[in-house]
């Protein structure tokens, strides 16, 4: 034998690439913020930069109306769109694993297209629920129609022989039939009604409040914790069903939970700004190239580098046309799908 | 003392239709291997996840004392560690965290792989890669491995776990003859060592009688022939079983070769 022992070689190099995923996990994490930071920064009214970070820090010792752009405005819109990015991106990669398949996400197996078919009710059929204040009625039934939909797949799944291509399989269909039943509704719909629908489908940053934001940082906080919990039973998940269930783990109950929380997360997400379908589907795979699929760095990653794209979508759907300001979901497809086939395809250098 | 599992009116149904039909099975004894053979379809695989607690079964299936169909899933693999035929995926996983992933996953799930810390996980799964003669691939990724070498893998994540019974479905299908050896050769000497019960479900006749101490022959779910290699394999079973008109042999070193002639 040549060389150092494999043994003295791996423990040492293991070790190394966990430091090297934190530092990653750090980067994507500091790539978030400066994001944020730009997001704050950016928008009709000119407020430089470091009056912005000034302004976050000592609200008091700004003038009214940058306060207000600020604290109501700026802020609220940006820090949604760091959360629904995590959020979504967490979906996509749970999805991704517990459904083995690189292609699900909320928005290919149904939880998107069930929010617009909820909003399409709320918006032109003027469906309403006793007890949810006005403002909340078109969120609340995006909701219940998101969350719905991921409990009918969640139904499917707890029959006994149900395979993983029949859940991707009923969730496509479940895209079909939403989107003719979206479109049934609109065919129907008064025009005024049809433009709002529409609009409401693109997906907006813009519906963003701070009662909005703490629903969904209340799910996000509760669901995390537990997604990253499992992490190592579905790092072992990966490598298979039966040998996962050979080491123990009830993979029935692991989709179960796992399912759960997607269902929650994406369905929060949708219903406060609507379609925006390609964060779920990409960030996962970032992290992937990034961090490999040790879930607990593959999650958080695919987290952070959902809330970095996301942010930087929200920049770009403010600048892109001065004066102008794009629904986010239109630019995070416009602008992250070249990106992504530029990483698919420098792929094969890496390490 | 070496421990017995012992099968006894075991079925298992695939919607209406029988696969193993009150199948028993005199007790295996730790220490040494026990082949399972026979025509495709015959069964092999559902015994083995079967035994594994894969798929629903009726009957009775002892370990010792322990009555493993009783047992959750978790419970079983305290016990029985199951390697299924399929490769893994090519996933963007290490040997290595593949190895691990085995031992961590149900140390999380809150049974304990023995009470092991991560830095004895981490010993111990290198061990077992170097055992194989894969250390080298340790920081490998399964995606860049190809199918022999994802197989062992693949065997490393099931006897890390030391378990004391060793399910093996068709472990050397896709390794070149080095390989094969190696394998059955660190199987049984597993199998001698820790004194656990390894059942190995092979196509090869040969190598099964080679390294079995004992052949179960299962034929559409029944027990066709079931002793030693010299018992269990005979021109007569293998005609009724297999269809083939085959000799069966000693070679200079005492061990059984089959030379099939034809299929009848």
């Amino acid at each position: 034998m040549t060389g150092p022992s494999p043994r003295a070689a791996t423990l040492p190099a293991y070790a190394h690439r966990l430091r090297r995923r934190v530092a990653i996990l750090l980067g994507l994490g500091a790539l978030m913020l400066v994001a944020l930071l730009f997001d704050i920064a950016t928008g009709p009214s000119n407020l430089p930069l470091n009056d912005v970070i000034t302004g976050i820090l000592n609200p008091a010792g700004l003038d009214g109306p940058g306060r207000v752009i600020i604290w109501d405005v700026r802020l609220p819109y940006a820090l949604m769109a760091v959360l629904v990015g995590a959020a979504l991106a967490l979906a996509g990669a749970e999805m991704q694993t517990i459904l083995n398949n690189p292609l699900a996400s909320p928005f290919t197996l149904g939880v998107s297209s069930a929010a617009s078919f909820g909003a399409a009710l709320a918006l032109v059929l003027g469906a309403s629920l006793p007890f949810v204040p006005a403002g909340w009625n078109l969120p609340a039934f995006a909701f219940i129609f998101a969350f719905g939909s991921v409990l009918l797949l969640q139904a499917l799944a707890g029959l006994r022989g149900t395979g993983v291509e029949t859940l991707v399989l009923f969730g496509i269909a479940l895209v079909f039939t939403f989107n003719a039943l979206v479109a049934l509704i609109q065919f129907v719909a008064s025009q005024e009604a049809l433009q709002q629908l529409v609009f409401w489908s693109m997906g907006s940053l813009s519906r963003a409040t701070w009662q909005k934001l703490g629903v969904l940082a209340l799910v996000a906080a509760l669901t995390t914790p537990f997604a990253l919990h499992a992490s190592w039973r579905m790092t072992a998940l990966r490598l298979g069903e039966d040998r996962a269930r050979s080491f123990g783990i009830s993979v029935a109950r692991l989709r179960f939970f796992s399912l759960l929380r997607v269902s929650l997360l994406a369905a929060t997400s949708v219903a406060f700004v609507g379609t925006i379908g390609f964060i779920g589907l990409v960030a996962p795979h970032i992290a992937r190239m990034l961090v490999g699929e040790d879930h607990r760095f593959f999650l958080p990653a695919s987290m952070l580098a959902g809330a970095a794209i996301m942010s930087l979508a929200s920049v770009a759907s403010k600048t892109l046309v001065p004066g102008a300001l794009l629904p986010v979901g239109i630019v995070t497809a416009l602008i992250g799908v070249p990106f992504f086939m530029a990483l698919i395809f420098t792929r094969r250098e890496r390490l | 003392m070496a421990p017995m599992l012992t099968i006894e009116g075991l079925s298992v149904f695939y919607g209406r239709r029988a696969i193993l039909e009150n199948l028993s099975v005199p007790a295996l004894t730790g220490g040494s291997v026990t082949a399972l053979i026979g025509p495709n379809g015959a069964g092999k695989t559902t015994l083995l996840r079967a035994l594994a607690g894969l798929v629903p079964a009726a009957g009775s299936i002892r370990l010792d004392d322990v009555e493993l169909t009783r047992l959750t899933i978790a419970g079983h693999a305290r016990f029985v560690t199951y390697m299924p035929q399929a490769l893994p995926q090519r996933v963007a996983l290490t040997v290595f965290e593949a190895t691990l992933s085995a031992l961590m996953s149900s140390r999380e799930g809150g049974l304990s792989a023995g009470g092991l810390s991560s830095g004895e996980a981490q010993a111990r799964a290198l061990r077992t890669l170097e055992r194989l003669g894969i250390g080298d691939l340790a920081m490998r990724g399964l995606d860049e491995l190809s199918g022999g070498q994802r197989q062992l893998a693949s065997l490393a994540q099931s006897i890390v776990r030391e378990p004391t019974v060793l399910l093996l479905d068709e472990p050397t299908s896709a390794l070149d003859i080095h390989h094969q050896m190696r394998v059955m050769q660190l199987v049984e000497e597993l199998a001698r060592e820790r004194a656990i019960i390894v059942v190995i479900v092979l196509h090869d006749i040969a190598q099964a009688a080679r390294f079995a101490r004992r052949i179960v022959v299962l034929e559409q779910g029944r027990i066709a022939a079931d002793g030693s290699p010299g018992e269990a394999i005979t021109p007569e079973t293998l005609a009724r079983v297999y269809r083939v008109e085959a000799r069966v042999e000693h070679c200079a070193r005492g061990f059984l070769q089959v030379i099939v002639d034809r299929a009848v």
